[in-house]
Order: C-alpha cells, then sequence, then structure tokens
C-alpha cells in the first residue's frame, strides 16, 4: 500500500509544486462550549501546572547525556535536524528530511535511530514492547518527552522545502482519509469533520489549520489513567487499534507519513510541551 | 520509618501540645507506630474518626474547599483547602465513598499557613470531607461533592 | 534510590508559595499487573519539610493519594537563601530527600 501511495503521490508532487494548506475555514468551529468541556479543560490545566510528566523529562535529560549501550556512548552527537546535539527547538521541526538516511523522519523515529547508530542498541529490542506501563516507561519515551520539552512555547514548524517532505505530506494525507477495516473507518471518520464526539470527549477536525494543533498538544502526555507516559507513537498506534486496522510498526514510515501530515496542518501554532491526557 | 519525632519537632506550650496528643491527629512522639494505622484501615468515616479522635467537628463556612465539581479522571483529583480559622494546626482530608475514606492529615507549625494543595484517588462521585483540628482542641468540618467520570482507585 | 523530587519555591513577600512533585508509584494494592497477580501496596506514608532546619509542614498520607504525587503548601517568614528540604518515607522503609535553595522571588 505504502508504495502504490508513493507513486501517487509522486505524480500529485510532480504536479503541483507546492503543499497545499489544510482546509482555511471562514467562520470558527462549530464546537460545542459545553460546561462538561469547560471544566475538563480547567481541570487539565490545574494538573498541567505541576505535570508529572516533568519526571519523565528530567529521566530523559539524564539519557540523553549518559554514555550508554554497547558503544558506551551518549546522544549528545544526535542529529535532530539542526546539528548534532542541537535540542532546542528540534521537535517542533519534525518530522523533516535526513540526508544520513536519505528519508523523512519524525522525533522518536530519530531518536531510536540516534540510539542504534551511536549507542549500538538493538532496534528490533526497542520495538518489542516500546510502550509505557505502570511499571515501566521505555528509554525512548522518556526521551521523547525530553527532546519535546526543548520545544516548550515555539510554533510548529516541519520544514516542506525538500520534495520528499512534500511527498511524504501527501502520503500522510492519503493515509488520514483511507478508509479500511472492518468498521470501514479512516481517522477523518472522527476526525474530520467539525462537532464530533466520543463520550466525554471532543474531537478535535484534524483538517483544519486552526485545530490541527490539538492532535500535538499535550504529546507526549502523562495519562491520567494508569499515570504512565505516552507519546504520539502510542497514540496513533493506539487510534489505528480503535479503528480494528491493523497495527503501525513502531517508528514506522507510515506513522511518519500521518505525523508529517498532522504537523504541516498545525503550522505555526505554538506548542507547548508535554501535557496531561486523559 | 521517620526519625522526626512530630511532637518535638512541631515545637507546642505544654498545654497545647497536651490539648493536641488528646485531640489525637498531632502523632505522639517516639512512639513507633507514628502512622495512623487504624485511621488508615478504617472502612467507614466514622470509624475513621473515630481511630483518628476526632469528635464532633462543627460545619464551617471559613474551611475553604477548591475542588473541580467534575473530575475528568478520578485518579487525579486535585484539591486545595484554605482554613481560615484562627488557630488552624491540622487539616485532615476523607473521601467518604473511597473503600478506606481517610486520606490524610497535615500539620502545621506555627509560621505555616493553613493551606495545603493535593492530589487524591477517587473512586466514585463522593463527598469531600475536610476536619480542621485548632490549637484549643476544637475541630471543624466541610464538604465538597466532587464528581467522579473515570474511577480512579483500581486497575 | 527514588528519583528526585521536583521542588517549586515561589517566594511572595516572605510567603513562601511551595510545590513538590514526587515520584513515586503510590500503589494501592488493588491494581493487577499484565499476569493477573495483585501488584502490592507500595506508597508515601509521611512527608516532612523544614525551612532552616527548622520543621515547619508535616504530612501522614495514604495510598489514596495520586501515583507521582503533589503537594503544595506556604511557609511564612521565608527569605532569599533559606534552604528548603523535604522528606518522604514510604511503607516498604525507602526514603527520599530533596533540597533548594530559595531564590529572590
Amino acid at each position: 500500500m505504502i508504495r502504490t501511495l508513493a507513486l501517487c503521490a509522486a505524480a500529485a508532487v510532480a504536479a503541483a509544486a507546492h503543499v497545499p494548506p489544510a482546509a482555511a475555514q471562514s467562520k470558527p468551529p462549530a464546537v460545542e462550549r459545553d460546561a462538561t468541556t469547560a471544566e475538563f479543560e480547567k481541570f487539565r490545566a490545574v494538573l498541567e501546572a505541576d505535570n508529572p510528566a516533568e519526571l519523565f523529562e528530567a529521566n530523559g535529560a539524564e539519557l540523553w547525556k549518559t554514555p550508554r549501550g554497547p558503544k558506551n556512548a551518549s546522544l549528545e552527537r544526535c542529529d535532530l535536524g539542526l546539528g548534532p546535539g542541537v535540542v532546542k527547538g528540534a521537535y517542533v521541526q519534525l518530522p523533516r528530511y535526513f540526508a544520513d538516511t536519505g528519508k523523512v523522519m519524525d522525533a522518536e523515529q530519530r531518536i531510536v535511530h540516534c540510539m542504534v547508530t551511536l549507542q549500538g542498541f538493538d532496534a528490533a529490542a526497542l520495538a518489542r514492547q516500546p510502550f509505557s506501563n505502570e511499571t515501566r516507561t521505555p528509554d525512548p519515551v522518556a526521551i521523547t518527552t525530553f527532546v519535546a520539552g526543548q520545544s516548550r512555547g515555539m510554533k510548529i514548524a516541519p520544514p516542506q522545502t525538500h520534495p520528499q517532505e512534500r511527498a511524504t505530506y501527501a502520503i500522510g494525507r492519503e493515509i488520514f482519509f483511507y478508509r479500511a477495516g472492518g468498521y470501514d473507518f479512516s481517522c477523518a471518520s472522527c476526525h474530520g469533520e467539525d462537532g464530533k464526539r466520543i463520550r466525554t470527549q471532543q474531537l478535535p477536525n484534524f483538517t483544519r489549520a486552526d485545530e490541527a494543533i490539538r492532535s500535538y498538544q499535550g504529546w507526549p502526555g502523562y495519562r491520567m489513567t494508569g499515570g504512565v507516559m505516552h507519546t504520539l507513537q502510542w497514540r496513533l498506534w493506539d487510534c489505528f487499534r480503535q479503528q480494528r486496522f491493523p497495527e503501525p510498526g513502531y517508528v514506522s514510515d507510515s506513522l511518519t507519513a500521518l505525523l508529517t501530515y498532522l504537523a504541516v496542518n498545525a503550522r505555526d501554532q505554538v506548542y507547548k510541551g508535554p501535557g496531561i491526557k486523559r | 520509618m521517620t526519625q522526626l519525632s512530630r511532637r518535638s519537632a512541631l515545637k507546642r506550650t505544654g498545654a497545647l501540645a497536651a490539648t493536641a496528643l488528646a485531640a489525637g491527629l498531632l502523632r505522639p512522639a517516639d512512639a513507633l507506630a507514628d502512622w495512623n494505622k487504624g485511621a488508615f484501615e478504617s472502612k467507614t468515616v466514622a470509624d475513621a474518626l473515630k481511630n483518628l479522635k476526632i469528635g464532633a467537628a462543627a460545619d464551617s463556612k471559613d474551611i475553604l474547599i477548591r475542588a473541580p465539581d467534575i473530575a475528568e479522571n478520578g485518579a487525579v483529583v486535585p484539591v486545595e483547602i484554605q482554613s481560615n480559622i484562627p488557630g488552624t494546626r491540622a487539616i485532615a482530608v476523607l473521601i467518604e465513598k473511597n473503600p478506606f475514606p481517610y486520606v490524610g492529615t497535615f500539620d502545621f507549625a506555627a509560621g505555616t499557613l493553613p493551606f495545603v494543595a493535593l492530589r487524591v484517588k477517587m473512586g466514585e462521585t463522593s463527598n469531600v470531607r475536610i476536619v480542621v483540628a485548632t490549637a484549643d482542641g476544637k475541630f471543624y468540618a466541610a464538604v465538597k461533592e466532587v464528581k467522579v467520570t473515570i474511577g480512579g482507585c483500581g486497575g | 534510590m527514588a528519583d528526585p523530587m521536583k521542588i517549586r519555591a515561589k517566594l511572595e513577600g516572605d510567603v513562601l508559595d511551595v510545590r513538590v512533585l514526587m515520584a513515586h508509584p503510590m500503589e494501592t494494592g488493588q491494581r493487577k499487573d499484565a499476569a493477573g497477580n495483585l501488584v502490592p501496596l507500595h506508597f508515601i506514608q509521611t512527608i516532612t519539610a523544614q525551612l532552616n532546619g527548622k520543621p515547619v509542614f508535616e504530612a501522614e498520607t495514604s495510598q489514596a493519594i495520586s501515583r507521582n504525587p503533589v503537594f503544595g503548601f506556604k511557609v511564612k517568614g521565608a527569605k532569599a537563601g533559606d534552604k528548603l528540604s523535604i522528606t518522604w518515607t514510604d511503607n516498604k522503609g525507602d526514603k527520599r530527600t530533596d533540597e533548594t535553595t530559595v531564590g529572590s522571588g
């Protein structure tokens, strides 16, 4: 599927040299500003003032600078797109094209790449149990939380200058609208229209420039349920699972494409750093 | 086990210390079991209050409880308590519908404001009950209901 | 040893507004792990805070305090340069002490 989509996307890119912006809307979203939603927003704001995510950010900072792995090296030479070791502002400028791998990569995918190439960790081992539970937070999760925190308060700005970056956006859009699985769902089924909700949770419309930020805002997030730290790799995996789709591979290119689509749609909105989630 | 002896640490005059001890909220010095096991293992508010040796507590409008009307997730409910009752020495917190209602007690030295912020687990919609102990051995109480959409005690 | 606490102490006049975030699982003993076994009780039981060595705040707590707890309290008569120290102990006998020096607010 990815190869077919790549061919379609390549054709699309060849045809149009610029990236179509997210659907511009002339009026604000028809979002229910009901009392419950307002209460929940206040609730999360209180918790985010002293966020347990900070504990994982601190762990991640330690992991970044500690020599580890078979090569006994730190991650301080890791290039997240702004040069080796430059962490500040890197998260909001991802996904982006990397010459050394010849492909577009997202934050966690790049961090895992650095853990493998600089430190000698085994990629398959990192992919085996990549998500947090109550007793264990995998290193890439803590490191991604640290890296994300270093972009706190900055505008989302993934580059779309390289042809592969534009092609990846197009693939991401295809995936977003691709209906499949037993329920014939796509991401757009829940996140492609205004005014949708699941029980008490409002569902933002990620095709809107003013709402796409809500796909990134608060992730990585400290999830109140279980008190665990999760990144967008988990969030997207869980969405696929709930749509009854096959599970996406950890740090796979399909997720990079989706993340590119979402990040480009969220361009220029301010990212507030790791947050609190349900 | 904490090495801090609470009674000697939070210095009080002899009279206040005796009253405070009688009140039961401030734990006795050098006791091996500082932590009030009986209260913590009580399954009802009444039993917990008995174990805490809290007698009749007058309702008070001078105890301000700041907590959400609806908690999105009962695993982390932020609660802030401010006591404007003069001579407040300790604040006890109970969640009426929790399997073990007694959550804890917060003691204040003379120069510390009678204020505490904490985050609690609530299993279901319940009253949060606050009891304030004052230096003269009296007790005051206030409640606030918090609605819980997802319970936060178990798995 | 447990992970360090994050202590935020803001001076407003002579009142030190303290918020402390502790790293602790605060297991209730009711949770089942992936294998279906009950995870044993593991929670912070006592908290003490000292300003320049003088106790200012103490607490006894239960497993009903949230995982990775956050507490807030306010101490009068503080000034820049004061040393704030916070200690917790848990039911397994572990303890953790962290300190911070009060800034000028």
